[in-house]
């Protein structure tokens, strides 16, 4: 616990320079709107009109017009929001939202969740089998392996939009089940790869030591094998998730996505809003933190189960 | 019906002749090797075009391999267009900046233990985001041209490589480190003639994992706004208009170029650390 407060100390400083240098970046970057905006208003820019201050580069301009620095933080829809603005976004629409209300992120959030999650069970299931699969007979490995390996260098983002028109002829209604194919897709690999390390990180001396003791291919599978994969699992796993949650996000992107925090970003770029899509690039992020978390807390548990010290 | 008796028929073949090569003495050479999953996958192919002929599968939910083959020869200086926009300009241009910017931030935090403290679980973090969801921003920032893809690209590489780099780095034991002092090498010395070696490993398994988020940044980013090319913006147009022949040849592109890009890193990494285990063969 000391040692995780001591470790915190420099996250903190790490986190807090970035958004420093965030807010620092936002006068830059938004200053041409800026006095666009001002010009309009009546105030006196320099140089005048927007064409003339093309040639000229933003430091110049900012320290030209330092008048205008206050307002690159108010902007409708400056190129990078400021800070608070995202803050206040996100938190109108997490907090000052019923959780039902199509605007809320907790809504969006649950269905991005919801479609990860199915893909991630479906994928950890079928990069298991496969793992077993691989594990126990040779022509699997031979065969599978290698195919395994080229369908991830196959970018499923290239395959998504299709996966969604399939899935739609075949005649399911909605975006739940091409979003989980796609995530179970792009998260069986890591997990395949994880387990065949995992079940054959038994050595040769333990596996003899289950043969002195008569022990059946079940019980060596059960008692050996699948307690050592344990960790391998569970770091897979932690890609796994992350994998899944980029194929959820991108299964939302193709265009007549409504639901979910893909379709947030993909709405608010579409509607000119960016302060919109930092507040739904914010709320994915919380949603891998949370998840990847409770994978660390449910290790944690395992392995206390199986009698590991601390 | 026939048609589908003869995809199972070749489904048995070729899983029989894979269980009698894996199982007979040649096994471990390397003409089997490459046979086995060369034969599993036409026998995926031959099975595919057989069912789909068979069942009267409509081509534009599921096109057989020979109308994608006929498309692709059909179409080879557009496929040719939109790979050089896609892969050429928008992915190798993004990968080989956030790489290379990320080996060289990963050394300058090595050197400042706070930096690495902070930054390293930071960069874990953001490692396991969702990061193609900034594709939209880079887009309103770089324009609809190859440069937004390339730096979606930098953004997606950038952090497994950083986390990969560090702890490369790390991976030293005290005994050489001293090693290295008692030849009273410099800090330049012991990185380049030990620590960058022994980072080797680390280093590439992050640049494998990027080859692939490469190509996934750059093609998503043309979902948001491209030229009228590039992989993703025909991918887009063909599945609207229903050219799903044109889709699965994109798709054939992106398989070669992830498994050549892949490959070449692959065959860097056997070169560079010809001394890992890993390698030994």
């Amino acid at each position: 616990m000391i040692r995780g407060l001591g470790a915190a100390g420099p996250v903190m400083a790490v986190l807090l320079a970035l958004v420093a240098l965030w807010a620092v970046a936002v006068v830059p970057m938004n200053i041409r709107l800026a006095l666009s905006q001002a010009e309009r208003a009546g105030a006196a820019v320099v140089p005048e009109g927007a064409v003339a201050r093309q040639a000229v580069p933003v430091w110049r301009l900012v320290a030209a017009n330092t008048f205008a620095i206050p307002g690159t933080y108010a902007l409708d829809r400056p190129r990078l929001p400021a800070p608070h603005q995202v803050w206040r976004d996100f938190s109108d629409n997490t907090f000052g939202r019923a959780v039902t209300s199509k605007r809320s992120l907790v809504y969006h959030g649950w269905v991005t969740l919801a479609a990860a999650l199915n893909g991630f069970a479906l994928g950890t299931a079928l990069g298991i089998l496969l793992a077993v699969g691989i594990v126990y007979a040779r022509v699997m490995e031979m065969g599978v392996m290698p195919l395994a390996i080229i369908s991830q260098t196959v970018p499923i983002v290239a395959i998504a939009p299709m996966i969604i028109v399939l899935v739609a002829a075949l005649g399911v209604e909605g975006r739940a089940v091409p979003k989980a194919i796609i995530s179970a897709y792009l998260c069986f690999f890591p997990i395949l790869v994880g387990m065949v390390k995992g079940l054959r990180s038994p050595d040769t001396m333990k596996l003899d030591l289950l043969r002195t003791y008569s022990a059946s291919g079940a019980q060596t599978f059960w008692k050996l094998r699948v307690p050592a994969s344990l960790p391998y699992l569970f770091a897979s796993l932690k890609v796994g998730a992350a994998a899944a949650l980029v194929g959820t996000i991108v299964g939302e992107l193709p265009t007549g996505a409504v639901e979910g925090l893909g379709a947030r970003i993909l709405i608010g770029d579409q509607f000119g809003t960016p302060v919109q899509i930092w507040s739904a690039l914010f709320a994915t992020a919380i949603l891998a933190g949370a998840w990847i978390g409770l994978l660390n807390l449910v290790e944690r548990l395992v392995r206390w189960r199986m009698g590991a010290r601390a | 019906m026939s048609a589908v008796a003869a995809a199972l028929a070749i489904w048995a073949a070729g899983w029989s002749a894979n269980v009698w090569l894996a199982r007979s003495p040649w096994h471990g050479t390397r003409a089997v090797r490459i046979a086995v999953p060369v034969i599993f996958g036409l026998t995926i192919l031959a099975m595919w075009e057989l069912l789909v002929r068979g069942l009267g599968v409509s081509p534009v939910i599921l096109p057989p391999p020979s109308a994608v083959a006929a498309r692709f020869a059909a179409e080879t200086d557009i496929l040719w267009l939109d790979f050089r926009q896609t892969v050429l300009r928008g992915a190798v241009t993004g990968y080989a900046i956030g790489c290379s910017a990320a080996i060289l931030l990963a050394i300058a935090i090595d050197r400042v233990g706070f930096l690495k403290r902070g930054l390293l679980p930071v960069g874990n973090f953001v490692a396991a985001l969702p990061i193609v969801g900034i594709a939209p921003i880079m887009v309103a920032w770089f324009g609809f041209g190859w440069q937004s893809k390339a730096a979606v690209v930098v953004a997606m590489v950038f952090f497994p490589v950083l986390v990969n780099t560090v702890a490369g780095l790390a991976d030293t034991t005290a005994m050489q480190r001293d090693l290295m002092r008692t030849y009273s090498a410099s800090y330049t010395r012991t990185l380049i003639a030990l620590r960058l070696p022994a980072a080797m490993p680390f280093i590439f398994n992050g640049l494998k994992i990027a080859t692939t988020l490469a190509l996934i940044g750059a093609i998503v980013a043309e979902y948001f706004g491209s030229p009228t090319y590039g992989m993703g913006f025909r991918i887009t147009t063909s599945v609207g208009q229903l050219a799903l022949d044109m889709v699965w040849a994109e798709i054939a592109v992106a398989a070669l170029a992830g498994s050549l890009f892949y490959g070449a890193v692959a065959g860097v990494e056997r070169w560079v650390t010809f001394w890992h285990p890993a390698q030994r063969r």
